[in-house]
């Protein structure tokens, strides 16, 4: 079966006045059409990178491994370099949101006219059947008053209508794969819980594939199918949701179920991870988890593991150096 | 010894707002008739969405907010320090006890300044060191505490990671030796290994040097590990108060109930459904009349506008508070 979307060994590095940074170790991904892909981890774990790397939106200063491949509809886009083919990827097949929807709207354009403008760059459509599809997909997200809000601009709108014009925005020219980047951070719980059903009933409706990123295994229990867990620009461990958070094999994913907060577990210590995460200009060689590894089963550096995902039960993949870590 | 360390008494917090100059003059009730006591070396929480008056109330009770009506009364060993009427030398006195730790540990903190001398600052202002060598010992004293590496103190923030920076401004609040703290969201910027660790030295803190905390959140779980009591807050208003335990498994106002629903589960097979609330919290300046949350309640027991009920908390069983005009809501 061809996925939806396969990401192959990609490597992303950074030219910095520091030096060259790498963000990216040789991640490889997988997602189908209808499902959810979660990706968890900390702050500079690469999970934004990552995304950003298939609509090729990071910036000039990127570098990425010539033997990578981003395979969507059989074509590698990491390839693309026209004008034509960028925007099959940015808008067309693909979208993304973000945590700031003020991100996604120009501040003195009206709603609307973004909308419809965004429409016309992607489909062949005149103003006014642009204008309807707008209309219509502001109301499916759940935006009352549709019309008037497509003649306001967006700092008129309240936090959680914003998110919601934001999701119509990416959503209007049907893209097959949307990127969400923490789009239910900055909102409160109550608020999350809307927006996470609203992207839960898109999926159903328009079948899409969804890479959801997120800090929070909370919101990743609630909707995601699989889950990749990136740590330092590497994925240590990947698989079906419920085999990840409730038989976690990586120390890493296990740091992170037991650093975390659970509100059905309320005498469970909070155990933070060790140390603190190592800049990207110091990577750790061999297993990039070892300067915090709690009880490193043995010397993990480079010549004594071998780095590499393999699959230790149906889909669920972990760090080969690390099947019978701690 | 006194048992509350803070009371709040029918205390309101308004502000005038004014959309341009040619518009009329609003009051915004931040704040709303608000009664509570903080117990001495307890872990007070506070919740709500944003916008609901947590930080309003924080600041009001540090003095930091003109108080409207009613009054906060900071209850110290030998002396009581009236907030309403307090002169402007007893706030350099109260300003020693009652301290502030800020959300953003990036914002807060000077980027011009070496750590030393960022945590030294309210030693210096509140001019409660004489000395050089007096100042540093208290420095290295509480950097030592808040587990900050001391060859740390000579450089500048910007070289620290987001937990370190937090420890930071933690160690600068605890410098004048404080008893009560109020944590305005000060973990909800950090990463979860981060927020343990900050959680876990502040509970450390607390044992250490008998701190009271009014601790501000918009995480629920985060609230339910660390307080040991809970109060919740929508548009101005306390509709709840409970022993933390008793609020999470017994929670009575339709409000809470709703936020404790929308807290996702960590378990993927525990898909309990939020009850979904409808729409977004109303402005501050015009507040439903009757039960401020009756725009939003997912199935009003009754008709719940003013002249059907009565607002204000009503204790249902021991300690455990409960906007009287919904003690049986749904
Ligand atoms: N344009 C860039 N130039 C240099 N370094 C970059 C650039 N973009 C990202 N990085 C670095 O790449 C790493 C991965 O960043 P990324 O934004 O993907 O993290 P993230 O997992 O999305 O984190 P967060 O949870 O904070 O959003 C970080 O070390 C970051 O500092
Ligand atoms: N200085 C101010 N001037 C006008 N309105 C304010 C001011 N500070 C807060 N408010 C309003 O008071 C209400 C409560 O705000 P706040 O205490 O910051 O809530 P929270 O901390 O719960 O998010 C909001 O409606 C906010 O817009
Ligand atoms: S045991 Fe070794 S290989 Fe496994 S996570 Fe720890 S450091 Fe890495
Ligand atoms: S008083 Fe009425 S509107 Fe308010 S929470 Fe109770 S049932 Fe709902
Ligand atoms: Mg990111
Ligand atoms: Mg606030």
């Amino acid at each position: 079966m061809t996925h939806l979307l396969e990401i192959n060994n990609l490597d992303v590095k950074f030219d910095t006045d520091e030096g060259r940074i790498t963000a990216i170790d040789n991640v490889s991904l997988t997602l189908d059409q209808g499902k959810v892909l979660g990706i968890v981890g900390e702050s500079g774990s690469g999970k934004s990178v990552t995304a950003k790397s298939i609509m090729q939106l990071n910036p000039g200063n990127t570098i990425y491994n010539d033997n990578a491949e981003i395979i969507i509809d059989d074509e590698n886009v990491l390839k693309f370099t026209s004008k034509n083919d960028l925007k099959k990827i940015r808008g067309g097949k693909v979208s993304m949101i973000f945590q700031e929807p003020m991100a996604s709207f120009a501040p003195a354009i009206k709603i609307g006219s973004q909308m419809v403008e965004q429409l016309m760059i992607h489909k062949p459509l005149d103003k006014n059947k642009a204008k309807n599809i707008s209309i219509d997909m502001l109301n499916r997200v759940g935006i009352a008053d549709a019309e008037k809000r497509f003649n306001q601009y967006a700092f008129e709108l309240s936090g959680g209508m914003r998110q919601r014009a934001m999701i119509a925005m990416a959503l209007s020219t049907m893209p097959k794969l949307l990127l969400a980047d923490e789009p239910t951070t900055a909102l409160d719980v109550t608020i999350q819980a809307q927006v996470i059903n609203l992207i839960k009933d898109i999926i159903k409706e328009f079948n899409m594939g969804v890479i959801f990123i997120t800090h929070d295994l909370g919101v990743i229990a609630q909707v995601a199918d699989d889950v990749a867990v990136m740590y330092l620009g590497s994925v240590v461990e990947r698989g079906p949701v419920n085999e990840i958070l409730k038989n976690p094999k990586h120390p890493y994913t296990r740091g992170l179920l037991n650093a975390l907060p659970d509100i059905n577990n309320l005498d469970a210590p909070l155990t933070p991870i060790p140390g603190n995460i190592p800049s990207p200009l110091e990577r750790p060689t061999g297993c990039v988890f070892r300067t915090r590894c709690p009880n490193p089963t043995h010397d993990c550096r480079e010549g004594n593991i071998e780095m590499a995902l393999i699959e230790i039960s149906p889909g669920h993949w972990v760090d080969k150096c690390c099947i019978n870590c701690g | 010894m006194k048992e509350n360390i803070v009371s709040v008494n029918n205390l309101s917090v308004s502000f005038d707002y004014q959309e341009n100059f040619l518009s009329k003059k609003q009051k915004i009730k931040a704040v709303n008739n608000i009664n509570i006591k903080i117990k001495k070396g307890s872990f007070f929480g506070l919740v709500g969405e944003s916008g609901s008056g947590k930080t309003t109330l924080g600041r009001a009770i540090l003095g930091a907010n003109k108080i409207s009506s009613g009054n906060v009364i900071f209850h110290d060993d030998d002396r009581d320090f009236d907030l309403t009427t307090i002169t402007s030398k007893e706030m350099k006195e109260y300003r020693k006890k009652a301290q502030l730790i800020f959300q953003d540990p990036y914002a807060a903190l000077s980027p011009r300044m070496t750590v030393r001398d960022i945590i030294a600052e309210p030693l210096e202002v509140m001019k409660i060191t004489t000395s050089r060598e007096e100042t540093d010992e208290r420095v290295r004293d509480i950097a030592a505490k808040c587990r900050l590496n001391l060859e740390h103190l000579r450089r500048f923030p910007h070289a620290f990671s987001g937990g370190q920076r937090q420890r930071i401004s933690i160690a600068r609040a605890l410098v004048s030796n404080p008893k009560f703290i109020v944590a305005d969201e000060s973990v909800a910027a950090l990463d979860v290994s981060i927020q343990a660790d900050i959680l876990n030295l502040l509970k450390q803190l607390q044992q250490e040097l008998n701190l009271t905390y009014l601790f501000i959140s918009h995480d629920l779980s985060v609230v339910a590990h660390v307080c040991d009591i809970v109060a919740v807050m929508y548009l101005g208003h306390i509709v709840e108060m409970a022993p933390s335990r008793e609020l999470f498994s017994n929670p009575r106002h339709s409000y809470t109930k709703a936020l404790l629903s929308s807290i996702p589960s960590v378990d993927p097979e525990n898909k309990s459904k939020a009850i979904e609330l409808q729409g977004e919290i109303p402005s501050a300046m015009n507040p439903p009349s009757g039960c401020v949350f009756r725009t939003r309640c997912p199935n009003p027991t009754h008709d719940c506008k003013e002249g059907n009920i009565e607002m204000g908390l009503k204790e249902v069983s021991p300690n455990h508070w409960v906007d009287q005009c919904c003690v049986n809501c749904a």
